[in-house]
């Protein structure tokens, strides 16, 4: 029981990171575009878990609150909004399936390949301590500033690119 | 197996599951949460990296990736409604206007 325990953290790990990758299979497959964004959903939830059990609990918490709570938020309404006024109801595959099949057995090859060799391991720092939300804030901050000024630019560009989008319909529109 | 190993397998196996999903579906907003699959992939393996060296900078990273992530959904999403509106279908083959 103790051993269980013990072990409990790798366990849920590896379900979490197999769950994760179910999902993410699952969406290739999956006719419904709703079908994909909750296959998408719970991929984000799972990987969530992971970074939880990592000890990120931040990032676990924004994972959850940006992408499930906002950006896939926005994508199930604009699924509401726009999949009805579909009317190919065509094949659910491209033309490119079969290339597209071909190089993700490649890629699936190499990576096992790479996983099954002799590889040098990952360069382990300050024997993993969990950095907490401090440390992180304080080097976010004070050492990266001008990415997250950067990020603030970005962020004021995409807003005035939808307005110049949405402007660009109405003009459509009327015209 | 080791933990890390193993996450960055997951990773680059999020990528390539997305980058497929990007070159074989017909429908765009499919197509768009392909993209962001890949994003999570790239995500994961920052993060995996961050906790394996005990460091910040990847952690920095994955917040970037973040802020992209909603910046691009917010450009795709609109631009996806102008063009439904144009052509009536969800299908990436008819989008073919600057096809030579």
């Amino acid at each position: 029981m103790t051993d269980f325990l013990a072990n409990l953290d790798t366990l849920l790990l590896w379900a979490f990171a197999g769950c994760a990758f179910v999902s993410a299979a699952l969406m290739l497959v999956l006719r419904q575009p709703m079908r994909v964004a909750i296959a998408l959903v719970s991929c984000m939830v799972f990987l969530g878990g992971v970074y939880g059990l990592l000890g990120l609990h931040f990032i676990a918490a924004f994972q959850v609150l940006i992408y499930v709570g906002a950006v896939m938020v926005f994508m199930v309404y604009a699924i509401m909004l726009l999949d009805p006024r579909d009317e190919s109801g065509g094949e659910k595959f491209s033309k490119l399936l079969w290339p597209g099949i071909i190089g993700l057995s490649l890629l699936a090859e190499a990576l096992a390949v790479g996983y099954w060799s002799d590889l040098p391991g990952a360069p382990r720092g300050a024997a993993g301590e969990p950095f907490d939300m401090v440390r992180f804030s304080a080097a976010f901050l004070s050492e990266y500033w001008l990415h997250f000024e950067l990020t603030s630019v970005l962020l004021l560009a995409a807003v005035v690119a939808a307005l110049a989008v949405i402007k660009e319909n109405r003009r459509h529109d009327h015209g | 197996m080791d933990k890390v190993q193993m996450l960055q397998v997951l990773a680059a196996s999020l990528f390539a599951l997305g980058l497929t999903g990007v070159i074989i579906r017909r429908n765009v907003l499919v197509m768009l949460m392909c993209m962001e699959l890949m994003l999570n992939g790239v995500n994961l393996s920052l993060a995996t990296f961050a906790h394996t060296m005990g460091s910040a900078v990847g952690a920095v990273l994955v917040f970037l990736i973040f802020v992209v992530a909603a910046a691009e959904i917010a450009i795709a999403i609109p631009i996806v409604l102008l063009l439904v509106r144009r052509k009536r279908t969800l299908d990436i083959e008819s989008y073919s206007d600057l096809k030579g």
